[in-house]
C-alpha cells in the first residue's frame, strides 16, 4: 500500500475513531440489532442504542483506567 | 430541536476547535512569521470551502433515513470520543486540556525548527504549522455544522452559529494576543461530547427506523440520560482514584515520622517545624 494512502486512512481513522475502536463498534453493532428488530421483529427498539452508547462508554473507560489507580 | 439550540450547540462545539486553532495560529505566527502562517491559513481555508462545497450538496442526495443513519453512526462516536477524553479527564486519569501548555509546547518546536522558505513561502514551518491547525480543527468545525445543520434542515443557521463561534474566539484572540487559557475548554467539551453522543443516538436511531417515544421531545430525555451516565461515570473513576491515593499518600505522610530527624533541642518557643 502506498504511504500516502496509508497516511490518508491512518489520518481519518483517527478523526474519525480516534484513541479507541470500542465506542464505534459498539454503536454500530446497537444500530445493526436496531434496525434488525425494528424491520425484522417488529420492536420499536428505541431503547436499545442508548443502552449501548452507555455500555460502550463503561467499556472504553474501564479499558483506559485499567491498572492506572 | 429549536433554532437557538441548534445556533447554540454548533457555536460551543465550534468554539472549542477555533480556540485550539488558534493556539497553533499564534504559536507559529508570533514566534516565526506572519505572513507565513496567514498563507497557511488561508490555504486551509480554501481545502475547507472545497469540502464544504462537495460535501453539502452531495448530503441532499441521499435520502433522509439513510443520511441520519449514517450522520448518527458518525455523531455518537465523534461524541463518545469527547466524551471519554473529558470523563478521564474530569476524573484525574489524564491531564486537564492546558492551552497555555500546549501553547509553549508548539513555541518551543516552532524556535527549534529550522528556517527557510518553498513553493514562494518565506517560512515553510509557519506555513505548514498553521496549514494542519487549521485545516484539522475546520474539518471538525465543517463536520458539526453540516451533520447538525442538515440534519435540521438549517444549513444557514448551523453556518452561522459556526461562524460566529470562528469570529468571536478570533477576535478575542487578536484582542489577547495569547492563548485562551480561560476558556473553561474541559467543561465546554463535557457539554458538546453530551450534546454530540445525544443528537447522534437520535438520529442514528431514527435512521434505523425507531420511533422515538414523544418524538422531538424525547431529546429532552436523552440529553439529561446521557449527562447523568456521564457524571455517574466520573464518579465512580473519581471514587476509584481517591481508594487507591490515600496507601500512596499515607506511605508518603508516615515516611517522615517512621523516621525521625536526628535528636536535637528544641530551637526557641515556637518549638520544631513539625510537618506541614
Amino acid at each position: 500500500m502506498p504511504g500516502w494512502l496509508r497516511s490518508f486512512g491512518a489520518f481519518w481513522y483517527d478523526f474519525v475513531i480516534g484513541d479507541d475502536w470500542r465506542g464505534a463498534a459498539v454503536v454500530v453493532l446497537a444500530l445493526a440489532l436496531t434496525g434488525l428488530l425494528v424491520h425484522e421483529a417488529g420492536v420499536n427498539a428505541w431503547w436499545l442504542l442508548p443502552a449501548g452508547v452507555t455500555a460502550a462508554l463503561g467499556w472504553s473507560l474501564r479499558h483506559a483506567t485499567a491498572g492506572k489507580s | 430541536m429549536n433554532a437557538t439550540a441548534l445556533v447554540l450547540t454548533v457555536f460551543v462545539a465550534c468554539a472549542v476547535e477555533a480556540v485550539e486553532a488558534l493556539t497553533i495560529i499564534l504559536a507559529a505566527g508570533l514566534t516565526r512569521d506572519w505572513r507565513s502562517t496567514f498563507q497557511g491559513m488561508a490555504a486551509a481555508l480554501v481545502v475547507l470551502a472545497v469540502v464544504v462545497a462537495a460535501v453539502g450538496p452531495a448530503l441532499t442526495l441521499f435520502p433522509l433515513g439513510v443520511l441520519r443513519l449514517v450522520v448518527g453512526a458518525l455523531l455518537a462516536v465523534f461524541g463518545l470520543m469527547w466524551l471519554r477524553k473529558a470523563i478521564l479527564r474530569a476524573s484525574g486519569y489524564k491531564g486537564l486540556h492546558d492551552e497555555a501548555g500546549i501553547y509553549e509546547r508548539e513555541v518551543t518546536a516552532a524556535r527549534a525548527a529550522a528556517p527557510g522558505g518553498r513553493h514562494g513561502v518565506r517560512d515553510w514551518y509557519a506555513f505548514t504549522l498553521s496549514f494542519k491547525g487549521v485545516l484539522l480543527e475546520g474539518l471538525e468545525v465543517v463536520f458539526i455544522a453540516i451533520t447538525f445543520g442538515d440534519n435540521q434542515g438549517n444549513l444557514g443557521l448551523a453556518a452561522l452559529g459556526a461562524a460566529a463561534a470562528v469570529l468571536v474566539i478570533a477576535g478575542v484572540g487578536i484582542a489577547a494576543r495569547a492563548p485562551l487559557a480561560r476558556v473553561p475548554e474541559n467543561t465546554m467539551k463535557f457539554g458538546v461530547g453530551v450534546m454530540l453522543t445525544s443528537f447522534g443516538t437520535f438520529w442514528g436511531a431514527e435512521g434505523a427506523g425507531v420511533h422515538w417515544p414523544g418524538n422531538d421531545a424525547a431529546l429532552l430525555g436523552l440529553i439529561p440520560f446521557i449527562a447523568l451516565v456521564c457524571l455517574g461515570y466520573t464518579t465512580l473513576l473519581r471514587r476509584a482514584r481517591t481508594r487507591a491515593q490515600p496507601v500512596v499518600a499515607r506511605n508518603a505522610e508516615v515516611a517522615p515520622v517512621t523516621v525521625p530527624p536526628p535528636a536535637a533541642p528544641a530551637p526557641g518557643p515556637s518549638g520544631p517545624q513539625g510537618r506541614h
